[in-house]
């Protein structure tokens, strides 16, 4: 029963299944409010009001001619996608909605989630370096470059609900206020969850931190030789990767998805819309900035702003109000 | 001291919209030298032109570029109109200048979604080009064709403007000029979109002189030139507009004049439909033979002066057309002005000249008979190298 058991949360819920149906369906979201804000329909055919979409895409992909480049190293440049869907999907086991055992919820896990994202960063980078091309050089270099200036502030602003609610452990930052009764600790992270929303776009590499693939300056960045079946996984892991670092925002931030598996599933799908919506907002408002603005805008802005929001929910802890 | 790397962009990338060759030495992201190679889309239209009498001419000339289609009609027809001593009527001038201004709004309206496009601003991008169809409707409305009109003819025009037609065109000025107000707003203060225009493809106004540069690309460097005012053709004399500068010298700066001048022009274009001569819009007789000699026009065309080169030997077809395009005259000096800055930089500095370069594409074949040492190789000498290459290269006989 309990292998069972484990077999449908890895495979099914909130294992690969879910995780990549729901995915596609967010970035069928993301494409629909994205078009709509720029006057254009989006997707529109293949299924119900385009919804099969991202589905389609990945499909096709799948069934085209999958090329390596001759000066290619074969081995990396296979393994590179499998490396960063594996990480994404593995962090999406730990997204507190469905507990199982201690070995996805404990002390701890939130460090565990942001490192597993962080490795599709270097799985890309890895996978420029690989193509040896002078575009996949330049994009890859610049994914790690991106790295540094947004994951320091990303870290931080994870870190300031943890400290709130006491605890490295997704679940217990989830049920801080449900269980306290604190609800206006949520108001008080503005600052941070701004951040991370800011942050999370230039994980995922969207306007305006499109960066390391901006079509006009680097062709297709790192991925720039990936083709058929192996862009196909890069593009899943892109999906999962939104999914993930939305769930783990909506988890930390807006009051998780407690409450039950139904009522948690609900909560699950409405947040993390609600971070995916914010994020298309902030894709269409803006334009792309430069490599140099990237690295500016994070250390003078993002890392004080979280570092503001740090001493502020310290200096609550400190007067004893969020007992 | 990193190590320089070789960076091809193109002839095939996605920020070029046609094949172009550059050819970029970078130091980690900054540019340190930078070539470039035109005449991959090199079409023999000049050539074709000697082929053809004046009026089969305008239509090869109309196809020399997409975007300013009338701009070449024209500084063809007032080449010719010179050379046969014509009067245009002065309706069919107006009704000229008319098409040149919409065609202007349209050209630089898709120049501005284009170079927002190139920082990666699709949302710019895709309400610009919803707000050119305001433009390209009255063309159509006017011409029956949105993009190869047909307009012009030796003399004058090909249709007239009907009453209605004229309210129509006014009817879109006013919800224009305001739409470009909310564009000049954004490009001055959306900040990402700032940040990646400010001090761009920075050309001092010494250095355009001395690259000869034309059009926005060298009002935006302070350089007050305008053909419209400065050598005046079609009904320009009788209007009132302010020739646009601008003292920034970068992409920003160009953005700003493009967008102002789009105002000038809707101010134009009232102008005109409110002064529109009544009377002939095309010269009743037209030689079909042109008398020989040779003359040279000049035409603001959109992306800056168009020059129209026409040579006649009293016949019915041009003995020479030469057409500098003023994509010519300004790709080097912007090739040149990426060089120091960043390769995020590239696109929108190569785009801010608006480069179209089906117009400006020729090639230049130095044959040398080696055997007999002479420079010159004659006309049929060349056709057979001609059939030679392709027999020998694709396996092409003829």
């Amino acid at each position: 029963m309990s292998t069972l058991k484990v077999a449908l949360y890895l495979l099914v819920f909130p294992g690969f299944l879910f995780q990549s149906g729901f995915s596609t369906w967010l970035e069928w979201l993301d494409r629909k409010l994205y078009a709509r804000m720029q006057n254009r329909r989006g997707p529109l055919y293949t299924g119900w009001s385009g919804m099969m979409q991202p589905v389609a895409d990945i499909i096709k992909l799948l069934s085209k001619e999958d090329i390596t480049p001759a000066n290619a190293d074969k081995g990396a440049f296979a393994f590179m996608p499998l490396l960063s869907l594996a990480s994404v999907v593995t962090a999406g086991l730990y997204i507190p909605v469905w507990h199982l055992s201690r070995f996805n919820s404990f002390e701890g896990d939130i460090v565990v989630v942001a490192y597993l994202l962080a490795i599709p960063s270097f799985a890309l980078f890895l996978a420029g370096w690989f193509s040896v091309s002078p575009y996949s050089l330049l994009g890859g270099t610049r994914v790690l470059t991106q790295l540094f200036a947004y994951e320091v502030p990303f870290f931080l602003a994870l870190l300031t609900p943890a400290v709130m609610a006491g605890s490295w452990k997704l679940a217990a930052i989830a049920a801080y206020p449900w269980a306290s009764g604190n609800w206006w600790v949520l108001p008080v992270q503005v600052i941070a969850f701004c951040v991370a929303l800011l942050t999370l776009q230039a994980k995922l590499e969207r306007v305006p931190f499109d960066i390391p693939e901006a079509e006009t300056e680097v062709v297709g960045g790192p991925l720039t030789e990936y083709s058929g079946k192996k862009l196909a996984l890069f593009r899943l892991q892109k999906d999962i990767l939104m999914y993930v670092g939305s769930a783990l925002v909506a988890c930390v931030f807006l009051g998780g998805f407690g409450g039950g598996l139904w009522l948690g599933v609900v909560q699950l799908v409405v947040k993390t819309s609600f971070v995916v919506a914010l994020l298309s907002v902030v894709r269409a408002a803006c334009a792309r900035i430069r490599i140099d603005q990237i690295v500016t805008f994070s250390w003078r802005w993002l890392a004080p702003a979280s570092v503001v929001q740090f001493l502020i929910v310290l200096l609550i802890k400190a007067s004893g109000a969020a007992q | 001291m990193p190590e320089t790397i070789h960076l091809p962009m193109g002839p095939q990338h996605p920020f070029l919209k046609e094949p172009v060759k550059f050819d970029f030495d970078i130091q980690g992201e900054e540019i340190v030298g930078a070539r470039m190679n035109i005449g991959y889309n090199h079409r023999g239209l000049e050539k074709l032109c000697e082929d053809r009498n004046y009026y089969q001419c305008m239509y090869i000339l109309e196809r020399i570029c997409g975007i300013c289609s009338h701009s070449h009609t024209t500084a063809f027809c007032q080449a010719t109109e010179k050379l046969l001593g014509l009067e245009v009527p002065k309706r069919g001038l107006y009704l000229r200048t008319l098409v040149c201004e919409l065609e202007r709004l349209h050209s630089h309206l898709l120049w501005l979604g284009v170079a927002a496009h190139e920082v990666g601003f699709d949302t710019l991008f895709m309400l610009v080009w919803r707000d050119r169809e305001l433009v390209m409707d009255p063309l159509e409305e006017i011409s029956g064709n949105r993009v190869n009109y047909a307009f012009n003819t030796i003399g004058g025009v090909r249709r007239d403007l009907s009453e209605e037609q004229r309210k129509k065109i006014l009817a879109i000025l006013q919800p224009l000029i305001d739409r470009l107000e909310y564009y000049a707003n954004i490009g001055s203060n959306e900040p990402s979109f700032e940040a990646r225009i400010r001090g761009v493809g920075k050309l001092s106004k010494e250095h355009a002189i001395e690259m000869c540069t034309v059009g926005p690309f060298a009002r935006a460097s302070g350089v007050d030139r305008d053909s419209r005012r400065d050598a005046p053709h079609a009904a320009y004399p009788d209007l009132e507009f302010k020739v646009i500068t601008n003292e920034e010298c970068d992409v920003f700066g160009r953005v700003l004049v493009r967008v102002l001048e789009m105002v000038e022009s809707c101010k134009m274009i009232k102008q005109i439909l409110d002064a529109l001569p009544e009377g002939e819009f095309v010269a009743p007789k037209v030689m079909r033979r042109v008398p020989a000699g040779t003359a040279i026009s000049y035409y603001e065309a959109p992306r800056g002066e168009d020059i129209h080169y026409v040579r006649s030997n009293g016949s019915e077809k041009p003995e020479r057309v030469k057409v500098r395009a003023p994509t010519l005259a300004n790709l080097e000096a912007a090739c040149e002005s990426v060089v120091g800055s960043l390769v995020a930089d590239i696109p929108i500095a190569i785009a801010s000249i608006d480069p179209c370069y089906s117009c400006t594409d020729r090639t230049t074949i130095a044959l040398t008979d080696r055997r007999r040492g002479r420079r010159v190789t004659t006309w049929g000498e060349l056709r057979q190298y001609g059939i030679d290459w392709y027999r020998r290269n694709r396996g092409a006989h003829f």
